[in-house]
């Protein structure tokens, strides 16, 4: 009873947010509203029991990422909008519900057979978060070391690609030339 | 109706995939094409987590996990190419984007 009314509830806000993301023309708004919508995505996943997700969810979604895209949006006049001509709608939407509702039902075909069984299945009398590390240290240890590095090469990627004058080093430049280029910066300044 | 299946996590998986597509195929202010493939990462994520709840088996929840990484570090390299983009052109309009047409 409580399920479903939780299911419906988050269900109508989750989409209203990511309809007002996918229609507003304001930047600030589109990133509020996605912000709210993880939010409530993850409750849905406390709903189902994933507590580790849910939290992951709301920790690295809502804490990390949008508050990088909320500083990527610093450096972007937000004020003067793109101006998105738009084709006819109707046929946008219709072409992407029909591919949604194509690829779901290709995903979900195996499910119509009957003998599927739990590659891993959940620990009796262990808690989720348990169950969650038992599985993630043990049969999916490769992975998850190799999604560690590629986070870092896309953190060092991101800082790369955004810092600006990195090809400087000052410690590989002789003390005249950082005296030089502190002196051009002072006048810069004055 | 008052019973909560796999099939209503998945209508709904559905519907916010195709908000998330929309939002991909009509958007041309490139950072709300980035926030409408998070809209795709987290439809799938629900599909995920809901499947794995219904046959009891956490290798959902593990492939939720990796796709939540992937999208963080989607968001590191796809932002720094657009402050590239857009200190060289001074504009993140993706009709912009088409230096390479023949």
């Amino acid at each position: 009873m409580f399920e479903a009314i939780a299911f419906y509830l988050f269900a109508i806000l989750t989409i209203v947010m990511f309809y007002i993301v996918v229609t507003t023309k304001q930047a600030l708004f589109a990133l509020t509203a996605l912000a709210a919508g993880m939010i409530f995505i993850s409750a849905f996943f406390f709903i189902l029991g994933a507590d580790f997700l849910g939290v992951v969810q709301i920790i690295v979604y809502t804490g990390a990422v949008m508050a990088l895209y909320a500083f990527g949006m610093m450096f972007f006049d937000t004020t003067r909008e793109v101006k998105e001509k738009n084709g006819s709608s109707l046929i946008i939407m219709g072409l992407s519900i029909l591919s949604a509702v194509f690829v779901v039902a290709i995903f979900s075909a195996p499910i119509i057979g009957s003998n599927i069984e739990s590659l891993y299945p959940t620990i009796e009398g262990a808690t989720n978060s348990q169950s969650v590390g038992m599985v993630l240290f043990t049969k999916y240890l490769v992975p998850f070391e190799l999604a560690a590095v590629m986070l870092l090469v896309a953190m060092v990627a991101g800082i790369v690609l955004a810092g600006k004058k990195m090809d400087r080093s000052l410690t590989l430049m002789a003390e005249e030339e950082i005296l030089l280029s502190q002196e051009a910066n002072k006048k810069v300044i004055l | 109706m008052m019973e909560i299946g796999l099939t209503h996590y998945l209508i709904l998986a559905t519907i916010l995939f195709s908000i998330g597509l929309i939002g991909v195929m009509r958007r041309k202010n490139l950072l709300m094409l980035f926030f409408a493939t998070e809209i795709l990462l987290n439809a799938v994520n629900v599909g995920f987590a809901a499947i794995s709840h219904y046959y009891n088996d956490l290798t959902g929840q593990m492939f939720a996990f990796f796709i939540i990484a992937i999208a963080a570090s989607e968001v590191a390299v796809g932002l720094g190419l657009l402050i590239v983009w857009h200190k060289r052109n001074g504009n993140i309009n993706l009709d912009t984007m088409s230096s390479m047409r023949g």
